[in-house]
């Protein structure tokens, strides 16, 4: 049995040679929360972290994955989903369909880490994910509040949320 | 608790879905039939549900069901804000379910429609919705009346909380709603006058974030169940091929597979215990195909046929007054362009997929659907049972754009599979390559226009002659009339509620030639007003140039008397500054237009660099949709609409060689990404007294804006769509 550590714990799992993370983690391990979206790289759907590096899994022969790396996916960036950026997509209502979500906020993630304000242009080189639904100004928005301390009403949305508090 | 019961607008799927942390986490679904066993997995007693929109449990906690699809449009939200709105309920407490289509089946439609597409969610069904939240609200209130033993008129009720001011008592919906779903409906049912709305024009944030944000929202994709097997599958790349022949051998001795069944006449699946073992088996696999009577169509071959249509005599006419092809020949000075809108696929992030269980006595699929009753017949006939041994379960959609709407190829793929492995759960899905291969496509049309100009430079008469493909000849052939496809003339038609023509010409014609290449059309976001207020705002700039006339001011001529355009067209004007000099290198283009019952208008601002490189800075865009349910999620539309407006104007285009699509994934289909995204400033002004759509309409205005910005930078008219690496150093 193969091993890998996801999300701080370490996972045996069985696989043939070659199959790429994302499938190992989706249908091996159960963590549907990485999305495939085409295969080959382009979309960044499945955006994990490798030892904090922002990755595309659908690419990356699990085998290939050293045993001590440790592996991140969106169901353990935080315990409750209290990320700064998941907050951040919330009070700003970020997601339309939100397939591309996860690996939208691992990429966000991974950026905040090496440039914890980043600029615009930071932000276009760091985020080539792709969202058909066209989430990008919000993604950028929500990125800047987080890394702004988190006030969302910087952003200017004035969006209403149930618990009455405005953002 | 499990992951999938806290979801927050899952309380459908928790319903039908129940968390399991079995098998690693992962998700496990049962069969059950929804609305009964939620209560049996929480332990509690099922709550009656007071009418069919509106079901009230002991805790207050309401849920609205939703009959149309969430796919990102935000119109679940928006749904539930109308039921809310006169059921007079906490909002904090409304939860939402999908009701399924073989129940709306069971009881004479009572949830009417489930179509989700052309922007109808919300401006078809806002006024049943609002009478089934306004019906539970009276029959809540009739139930603590009678439990007071007083008028119902002297109770009065506010976020859940009825009162009888008289007595000072006070009860809750949790409280009476066993009592009042055991009264009959009241049928006069007045709704609330618009200046009484609490909720709806509210900026209310949506219902269905938060499992967006963690991972734990559950897609088609994602579903798990017990003993399921997944399926990979290959069509004919060629429209119109055959399945020849395959060596299964090559796959069935791989690991993991199970089968290898030929699906149709035209498909071959490998079934295996993972997707990623039965697509790479399905990879491996030799298979031969009778490509069919298309095999030598391209991409220059339909343009021939389009091209002849711009000149035949037959057409079907759209839009007529006067004697236009008069005008014209009288006139002193023609304009006259030809157009050109290539195929485009949808690319929905989340691939077509579908799990399906079938046994001689019943069928059950689970997918991403835009239109449930129609994946249900889909079902049905493709397990060749009865509708009503047969269930459809909606999962939020990754994505729809039309797609997911009027054909179910995947599904019926779905099920033909599981009839031939009885009982077993498979799930199908496609690989992207698949999906870019078998799409529903955005339809190809030419299109060649002529105005007459007196010497004055007025525009005399107006002729339009579109010749390409047909959506309803490919999907709903029963519903062209007379020749007519009505869809074709979306944003042309003559003045109405819908879609119409703003120009006021002396003389008009409009007409179609119809031209059905073999790739199949279908309704992709903004559908034929994409296309349409490209070739229509792009001539409109285009006689402004000739005539040298500013594009503002001829358009505000023509307009003069469509004031609900000329406001759109004025709100984006004003707030872009048009007219005031823009930064330097900066170039300003403009477009309105009216679609979905929405008026809707945009301002764009680019820049093209002396090598030819363009860059959006920013686009205002503005919108009118009547009744504004919730503006930030309107906001939201018009941005998103112009991330795959745009995307298809300068990038998108699905070429055929050989009879197949050449494009085969985001490499060489580029959709915009978020470099090149510019500012959007959106304006939602609605105008009141009609129900207008949000999530197409802007669309349309996103690429003649930008087309238009491009030639006042450089003098070069991009005709021809995409704009893909045609040149725009300054000319």
């Amino acid at each position: 049995m193969a091993k890998l550590n996801v999300n701080g714990k370490s996972h045996e799992y069985q696989a043939d040679p070659g199959t790429p993370l994302l499938w190992v983690l989706r249908e091996q391990l159960g963590m549907t929360g990485t999305k495939y979206g085409c295969g080959v790289a382009q979309c960044g759907a499945c955006t994990v972290h490798i030892d904090g590096v922002a990755t595309r899994s659908c690419v990356v022969p699990a085998e290939t994955v050293k045993a001590g790396s440790k592996i991140t996916t969106i169901e353990g960036l935080s315990p409750n989903g209290g990320h700064p950026l998941q907050k951040a997509w919330v009070a700003l209502d970020v997601p339309q369909c939100g397939f591309c979500q996860s690996g939208m906020i691992m990429a966000a993630a991974a950026l905040l880490k090496s440039k914890p304000n980043p600029t615009d242009a930071d932000i276009n080189a760091g985020i080539t994910n792709i969202c058909r639904c066209g989430t990008y100004n919000r993604v950028r928005a929500a990125i800047k509040v987080a890394a702004g301390g988190g006030d969302a009403k910087t952003a200017g949305l004035s969006i209403q949320h149930a618990d009455g508090s405005l953002t | 608790m499990s992951a999938v019961e806290s979801t927050v607008s899952g309380a459908g799927r928790r319903r039908f879905l129940k968390g399991s942390a079995a098998a690693a986490g992962s998700l496990v679904v049962s069969f059950h039939i929804p609305f009964v066993r939620d209560a049996e997995a929480q332990g509690v007693a099922a709550a009656p549900e007071v009418n069919a929109w509106v079901v009230v449990q002991p805790d207050d906690t309401v849920i609205i069901r939703i009959a149309r699809s969430e796919m990102g449009q935000g119109s679940l939200t928006g749904l539930a804000q109308l039921c809310a709105e006169e059921l007079e309920c906490n909002w904090a407490k409304v939860r939402t379910e999908y009701p399924t289509p073989g129940q709306n089946l069971a009881r004479n439609r009572v949830w009417g429609n489930f179509s989700t597409g052309g922007s109808r969610g919300i401006r078809e069904s806002n006024e049943y919705v609002r009478k089934g939240g306004a019906t539970a609200r009276m029959m809540l209130l009739q139930a603590a009346a009678d439990e007071w033993k007083v008028p119902v008129a002297e109770c009065t009720v506010a976020d859940s909380v009825i009162t009888h001011a008289g007595s000072q008592r006070t009860t809750s919906y949790g409280k009476v709603a066993a009592a009042a779903s055991k009264l009959t409906a009241p049928t006069e049912v007045k709704l609330k006058d618009p200046k009484d709305w609490k909720l709806i024009g509210k900026r209310l944030a949506r219902l269905d974030t938060v499992d967006k944000t963690t991972g734990k929202l559950v897609y088609g994709m994602d579903l798990k169940m017990p003993g399921m097997v997944n399926a990979a599958i290959r069509r004919c790349e060629v429209f119109g091929g055959k399945l020849k022949s395959y060596d299964e051998k090559v796959a069935l001795k791989r690991k993991g597979v199970k089968k290898v069944l030929k699906v149709g006449d035209d498909a071959v699946a490998v079934v295996a215990d993972t997707w990623w073992r039965a697509k790479t088996a399905l990879d491996a696999m030799p298979i031969e195909w009778d490509l069919g009577p298309n095999a030598k169509a391209s991409t220059a071959s339909f343009a021939e046929v389009l091209k002849e249509g711009l000149s035949a005599k037959e057409a079907v006419v759209g839009n007529q007054s006067g004697d236009a092809a008069a005008a014209i020949a009288a006139a002193p000075r023609k304009v006259e362009a030809v157009y050109t809108y290539p195929h485009q696929n949808h690319a929905c992030m989340e691939v077509m997929n579908a799990t399906a269980r079938w046994t001689p006595e019943r069928c059950e699929v689970w997918t991403p659907t835009q239109n449930g009753e129609a994946a249900h017949a889909a079902t049905a006939e493709a397990a060749g049972l009865p509708p009503a041994q047969c269930e459809v379960y909606k999962l939020h959609l990754g994505g729809g754009f039309g797609r997911r709407g009027a054909v179910h190829d995947w599904v019926r793929q779905a099920v033909e599979i599981a009839k031939q492995m009885p009982g077993t759960p498979v799930k199908l899905i496609w690989s992207r390559e698949e999906d870019m291969a078998h799409g529903s496509y955005h339809p190809i049309t030419h299109c060649k226009m002529t105005a007459g100009l007196d010497n004055d430079g007025n525009v005399t008469a107006f002729a339009m002659r579109i010749s390409g493909q047909s959506i309803l000849a490919g999907v709903a052939p029963q519903a062209i009339q007379n020749g007519k496809d009505p869809v074709v003339f979306q944003g042309l038609n003559p003045p109405g509620p819908e879609s119409s023509l703003g120009y006021a010409f002396p003389a008009v014609m409009i007409d179609h030639a119809m031209r059905n290449p073999h790739v199949p059309p279908g309704f992709w976001r903004g559908v034929n007003l994409n296309h349409n207020a490209i070739y229509m705002e792009c001539f409109i700039d285009e006689i402004a140039h000739e005539t040298k006339q500013d594009p503002l001011a001829l358009r505000r001529k023509l307009l003069a008397n469509a004031p609900k355009y000329l406001a759109v067209l004025n709100a984006v004007a004003d707030k872009a500054g048009y007219g005031t000099p823009a930064p330097a290198g900066v170039y300003r283009g403009l477009a309105v237009t009216h679609g979905f019952g929405s008026y809707v208008a945009a301002c764009a601002e680019i820049s093209v660099s002396a090598d030819g490189a363009l860059k959006i800075h920013r686009i205002v865009a503005a919108t009118d949709p009547g009744y504004a349910v919730n503006p930030q999620q309107i906001e939201a539309q018009i941005e998103g609409s112009f991330v795959y407006g745009l995307g298809a104007a300068l990038f998108q285009e699905c070429t055929v060689k050989d009879g197949k699509i050449e494009q085969t994934n985001f490499h060489n289909y580029r959709p915009l990404r978020m470099a090149e995204m510019p500012v959007v400033e959106p304006i939602v002004m609605p105008s009141g007294g009609f129900w207008g759509g949000v999530g197409e309409p802007t669309i349309a205005v996103a690429a003649p804006a930008v087309l238009n910005a491009i030639f006042a930078a450089t003098g070069k008219r991009i005709r021809n769509l995409p704009v893909g690496d045609q040149s725009l150093k300054k000319a």
